[in-house]
């Protein structure tokens, strides 16, 4: 094991701005395209729909 | 398609690639492809944040801050196999005509560009503590940036048509160009004196420890599967958008 407590994991050893900045900003972009990836589905569904209803 | 083109289009491209080239037979495909690519990277990352954290020992030069490898090199590589990947469905679009190609070409590029970013921000972050920068003009830094504006310039020009068609065969031909700069990046710490540091990995022969190795690895793969999903799924909806009117559509989305 590399840590001797929870608060060493997060110092990273005094690098931690770099560390889970780089981490942060990873998760932010990930769920980022995640969201928008669920929108674009719901927004082609529900204008594959609206077309049919209006033929 | 008609069944004689059809037939002969086999005898060099196999039947398996004609069939799922209509996005009819595609779209189930695709979302399986979809659902193991979900659970493959949440899977891989678990295993190789774990490894990459808790197993793969502290750096004898940089310390803790290397551990930005993990994610920055699966990133960079990802940035360029999928324009790579781009560029190779844009091509064969312009040359088969077959839809399905550029609707492919389509869904890589944005995951494409967020891994772009992700590579440069991380990239960054890790230049400050062990270059004193968080950015400089080097070639392999630059050329990434590059990548990142042709990826952008790629889904603006294919958004800007009124005519899809005439888009998908404008913007393939930006993929196509812009794939020159991806050997660049890949050989620019090999021509140019640059900051950025050579290959940790090579063929043959890595200047890593194992478990560090083994934890970037995983991440790469757990980066893949993650990217592969984003993309079926992606493709999936531009189907949706593009077929539709088709009847096999509307019990498929509902």
């Amino acid at each position: 094991m590399n840590w001797e407590s929870w608060s060493a994991f997060w110092d990273m050893g005094g690098r931690g701005f770099f560390v889970w900045g780089s981490y942060g900003a990873l998760l932010i972009a990930v769920v980022a395209e995640l969201l928008s990836l669920r929108s674009a589905r719901k927004a082609a569904i529900r204008s594959l729909h609206d077309d049919h209803e209006t033929l | 398609m008609a069944r004689t083109e059809q037939q002969s289009n086999d005898k060099f491209a196999g039947r398996w690639f004609w069939r799922y080239a209509a996005p009819a037979a595609f779209y189930p495909l695709a979302g399986k492809i979809e659902k193991i690519g979900w659970v493959l990277a949440v899977v891989l990352a678990a295993i190789g944040l774990y490894m990459g954290f808790f197993v793969a020992p502290t750096d004898a030069t940089q310390g803790e801050v290397y551990r930005v490898i993990f994610i920055h090199v699966p990133a960079a590589w990802m940035t360029m196999v999928i324009y790579l990947a781009m560029a190779f469905w844009a091509g064969t679009g312009l040359v088969l005509g077959t839809r399905l190609s550029f609707m492919m070409s389509h869904a890589l590029a944005p995951t494409g560009a967020i891994m772009a970013v992700v590579a440069l921000w991380t990239g960054s972050l890790w230049g400050r503590p062990t270059w004193g920068t968080y950015w400089v003009w080097d070639a392999r830094i630059t050329s990434t940036l590059i990548l990142f504006f042709l990826y952008v310039g790629y889904m603006a020009l294919s958004a800007a048509f009124d005519d899809k068609k005439k888009g998908d065969r404008a913007s393939a031909l930006i993929a196509l160009v812009g794939a020159i700069n991806v050997p660049i990046i890949y050989f620019s710490v090999k021509w140019w004196t640059t900051l950025h540091q050579g290959s940790s990995v090579r063929p043959g022969s890595s200047s890593m420890a194992t478990t560090m190795l083994w934890a970037m690895l995983i991440m790469t793969f757990a980066f893949w599967a993650y990217c592969v999903a984003a993309a079926m799924h992606r493709l999936r909806t531009q189907i949706i958008e593009r077929e539709a009117g088709a009847a096999w559509l509307d019990g498929a989305t509902k």
